[in-house]
């Protein structure tokens, strides 16, 4: 960590959004996290991929629970509303919020320790539940906090810094998410930003619960060679998928001639996610590949990387609930409270 | 592009605006840390080895560090760098222990300075340590050059001139005042080793216009006027007076003539007010105290009554902008103007002049009657004959006659040693010197203060203007200093980048406040400065560029607005970055930081 404040002044020439704000207005307070760590280059990412999508701060709600990780949201969108809440129950607040006000934002921000051990099953239930959200694991496979024990995501064989092997098998929470109903998921890496950027945009303006597993190097306790989350292990074993590439609404659409075959998705909000798919067999739209893909790349030790799966028509809860369009901490009193005449119509129902 | 070489002491040098653009590449932010540090002597001294007279430049110098700052591009105004340089003459203490000696036993080569001005001065200093002796001859009756006789005393008080004019003669120069030099055949008779001419450019231009000759009685021009003035043959001027020209001195002239008792005085000056040639902060002195400015007025003709100066006919032209930063002048269609006036002081130019070599000693001149001059060396195409400051390549600020001065003694050094004076030369050199002590502790200020400019005080306007003795800026005090010191950024202190350690995990891209960092393909530089996080477009600062990286990147960084608070230091796992300050050795004789 380092206690020198950055500085507020900035570059001349750094772009202003539609807003008029530049990334840096999208900042939060200084990092305490440890040089190096991942985290900070997600935080990073968050920063970036909203500043892009002109989003107004003042409209997210970014949630967490406890670890690294968890208090990455003090370190972006310092002009948001955030929940830092009790161990691996960031869900259950996430739930609420979104239930309360369905137009806010939601970023959830947790790591390894939080959402794949004490809070697993409050993870399993808000991806059932389809909170519309974005859902990111901040993922180093280790409990940084307390000093390097193994996580619940550790691979199974990976060393801990002394060299002592991991002799667990590790949950992965990709395939956890794609089984129990989530309609979008990804997995990327803190150093790729190009990746994870775009991802994180799709993510925010994915309608339903969006996925992303990002490994993020413990550069303190996990960095180390017989780790398989360190920078140099995932850079050497990484295999992308599909890349997404972003694209604003009424943006110019420009041609890409990279590789592989282009596929545009419409988004909710208008703009376009232009899939490239770097295997041509590969489907993101095919829940089933995709968690056969998943477990076998891990089987060769491959880490597969870009969107892995996506369903856009997807419904989310509040289409599950029938809910009001208008958020509900917005309905006044005479909506909330009908009166007698109404209840005994209800009450009448019931008899 | 090519992995960028910072072992060359041009690169990190450049990084370095303010010494950079300084002509004696004074360490500036070494100083200004000094100054900081409530270390004034030292401060001093880390000055007056550089440019020989902080405390008159610290009042007077053209300052061309302060638009180089890179505070004007990271926010608008410079670290007021030369009042700073005064806070550490004014507060300095006891400087004596850090003099260096001169030796009492001579080396037995005589050197002949003439003229007795900032030049003759620097080089009597940068060589008298080495046991040279020498002889220095001048016309006026005490040394100082144009820093006595032209820089009114409201600007440079005397007491502060001649502690550091003393200062030099006292270290054993054998000054001979009141000499008027009259041939260069005489001064080559005396047989010196070397001679070094620095006597300026001491002749003003003058103004051949209808009228002229009639009312002689009533024009001076502006640096003898100026001259007499601090020589105190003149102590008034009476009636209207109006000073031709856009310079310093015109600036000069007009503040001394409100002091001595005019009635109104105006500036006049042909072009527009943009390009005059004055410093900014000169201007803004003189129209402070109510002097107009009137620009895009071209004199025609003086008009007398049998002699007696009654006025002067301008035309009226208006400036078109060139698209090169500079006009041209048109008539704007207005009447011509009369202005009706009793003296006239000509401040529209000086040469340097010469009259008294002769033209067949072996001195080379050009078609504008300059000395041809080795630029390396300042040796005329006589091979003892060497020229600095405004006589050798015409009228600049004080600051040029020290940087040359340092050339020019290590030009006659090595001549003396039977050295080829280009090839032997020593060379320029930089050293790396890490900052870091501790976990998160730097021997530097790292934190970026965002204070704006402070203003130096004043004296009281009209106190100041009753009298020309009293100094007009009062200086920065020490609090003010400190608080001004502050604001370097401390550009010496650089990212040094080693490519074996990075793990490219991105924490310095992520927390740099100037998005100066980029890990990226590699391109040709146009390429690149468009694909950097932020677009390079400042072409003359250099792009930082590592050896390819393990993922086939390479980091780029470009140096314009890079802070230097050191946060991609602080904030790199691996210590792949490092503040380190850069030393620029620049090539000086009798250096006191080398010794």
């Amino acid at each position: 960590m380092t206690f020198v404040v950055k500085p507020r002044v900035r570059h001349p020439l750094l772009p202003v959004n539609e807003l008029g704000l530049t990334r840096r207005d999208y900042e939060g307070s200084v990092s305490t996290l440890c040089a190096g760590c991942g985290h900070d280059s997600v935080s990073a990412a968050i920063v970036q991929a909203c500043a892009e999508l002109s989003l107004p701060p003042h409209k997210f709600a970014k949630v967490s629970g406890i670890g690294c990780s968890s208090k990455t949201p003090s370190y972006f969108l310092s002009h948001s509303h955030g929940f830092n809440s009790v161990h691996g129950r960031m869900p259950s607040v996430a739930t609420g919020a979104n239930l309360a006000n369905r137009e806010l934002y939601c970023i959830g921000v947790s790591g390894d320790g939080d959402s794949a051990s004490i809070g697993i099953g409050q993870f399993a239930h808000i991806v059932r539940r389809r909170i519309n959200m974005l859902y990111v694991v901040d993922n180093n496979g280790t409990y940084g906090l307390t000093k390097g024990q193994f996580s619940a995501t550790n691979d199974k064989g990976s060393t801990s810094k002394k060299g002592v092997p991991n002799l667990y098998e590790p949950i992965d929470l990709v395939s956890m998410a794609l089984q129990i109903g989530a309609s979008f998921v990804a997995r990327s890496f803190s150093g790729d930003k190009r990746q994870l950027v775009p991802l994180i945009q799709a993510g925010l303006m994915h309608k339903g619960f969006a996925f992303i597993d990002v490994i993020s190097p413990c550069v303190a306790f996990n960095n180390h060679n017989g780790s398989t989350k360190s920078y140099d292990y995932v850079r050497d074993h990484s295999e992308r998928l599909v890349s997404a590439d972003f694209i604003a609404p009424g943006a110019e659409i420009t041609v890409d001639y990279d590789s592989g075959a282009l596929e545009d998705v419409a988004m909710p909000d208008g703009s376009t996610l232009r899939l490239r798919k770097l295997d041509e067999d590969y489907d993101p739209r095919d829940r089933i590949q995709a968690l056969t893909q998943v477990q076998r790349s891990a089987e060769a030790g491959e880490v597969v990387t870009g969107l892995l799966y996506m369903d856009a028509d997807a419904a989310d809860c509040h289409d599950v609930l029938g809910t009001p369009s208008a958020p509900l901490n917005a309905l006044d009193e005479s909506v909330l409270c009908p009166g007698t005449e109404a209840l005994e119509g209800v009450n009448a129902q019931l008899r | 592009m090519k992995a960028t070489n910072i072992a060359d002491p041009n690169y990190f040098h450049k990084v370095v605006d303010c010494q950079w653009a300084c002509p004696a590449h004074t360490p500036v932010p070494d100083y200004i840390r000094l100054i900081a540090e409530e270390r004034f002597t030292e401060a001093y001294m880390l000055n007056w080895d550089s440019n020989v007279f902080p405390g008159i430049l610290g009042r007077t110098c053209d300052r061309p560090c302060e638009p180089a700052c890179r505070r004007v591009r990271t926010e608008e105004k410079p670290v007021a760098i030369c009042r700073l340089k005064r806070v550490a003459a004014d507060h300095k203490g006891d400087i004596a222990d850090f003099l260096p000696r001169v030796p009492k036993k001579k080396n037995g080569k005589r050197i002949c300075l003439m003229g007795a001005g900032p030049a003759s001065l620097a080089v009597a200093r940068d060589l008298l340590p080495l046991g040279y002796e020498i002889d220095m001859f001048d016309r006026d009756p005490a040394g100082g050059g144009m820093m006595r006789s032209q820089i009114p005393a409201f600007r440079l008080p005397a007491d502060v001139l001649e502690e550091e004019v003393d200062l030099i003669l006292n270290m054993g120069v054998n000054a001979q005042f009141g000499y008027e030099i009259t041939s260069m055949k005489e001064m080559l008779d005396m047989d010196y080793d070397a001679y070094f001419v620095g006597t300026g450019a001491p002749r003003g231009r003058d103004l051949e216009l209808p009228g002229r000759q009639e009312v002689d009685d009533h024009i001076s021009i502006g640096i003898d006027w100026l001259s007499s003035v601090a020589f105190g043959h003149t102590s008034s001027i009476s009636g209207k007076v109006i000073v031709m020209g856009g310079g310093n001195t015109a600036m000069d002239c007009c503040r001394t003539s409100k002091r001595l008792g005019a009635e109104r005085v105006t500036v006049v000056v042909r072009s527009a007010f943009d390009v005059m040639k004055a410093s900014e902060w000169e201007k803004e002195d003189a129209m402070s105290e109510g002097i107009p400015i009137i620009n895009n007025r071209p004199p025609k003709e003086f008009l007398h009554d049998n002699g007696k100066l009654t006025g002067i006919v301008f035309e009226c032209v208006r400036p078109i902008p060139d698209g090169k930063g500079r006009y041209r002048y048109e008539p704007s269609g207005e009447p011509d103007v009369v202005m009706e006036c009793d003296h006239v002081l000509m401040a529209i130019g000086q040469e340097n002049h010469c009259p008294w070599v002769e033209r067949d000693v072996g001195i080379e001149f050009d078609k504008w009657d300059c000395p041809i001059l080795d630029e390396d060396t300042l040796q005329s195409s006589h091979p003892k004959i060497f020229f600095g400051g405004d006589s050798a390549l015409g009228p600049e600020n004080i600051i040029w006659a020290s940087a040359h001065a340092h050339k020019a003694a290590i030009s006659i050094h090595l001549m003396c040693q039977g050295k080829d004076i280009l090839k032997d030369r020593p060379p320029e050199g930089v050293n790396l010197i890490s900052q870091k002590m501790g976990v998160h502790q730097w021997s530097y200020d790292a934190e970026h203060d965002d204070a704006k400019r402070f203003l130096v005080p004043h004296a009281n306007k009209r106190k100041a203007l009753d009298n020309i003795k009293i100094e007009v800026e009062l200086g920065f005090d020490a609090r003010l200093g400190l608080k001004e010191a502050q604001r370097c950024l401390n550009c010496d202190v650089q990212t040094v980048f080693t490519e074996s350690l990075c793990i490219e995990c991105d924490a310095c891209v992520d927390i740099c406040p100037m998005d100066c960092i980029t890990f990226t393909p590699n391109a040709d530089e146009p390429e690149l400065r468009t694909s950097l996080t932020a677009p390079a477009e400042n072409d003359e600062q250099d792009i930082y560029v590592s050896e390819e990286l393990p993922t086939g990147r390479i980091m780029a960084k470009d140096e314009d607005v890079c802070l230097h608070c050191g946060l991609c230091a602080e904030r790199c796992p691996t210590h792949a970055w490092d503040m380190q300050k850069s030393v620029i050795h620049t090539p000086q004789l009798g250096s006191y930081a080398a010794g």
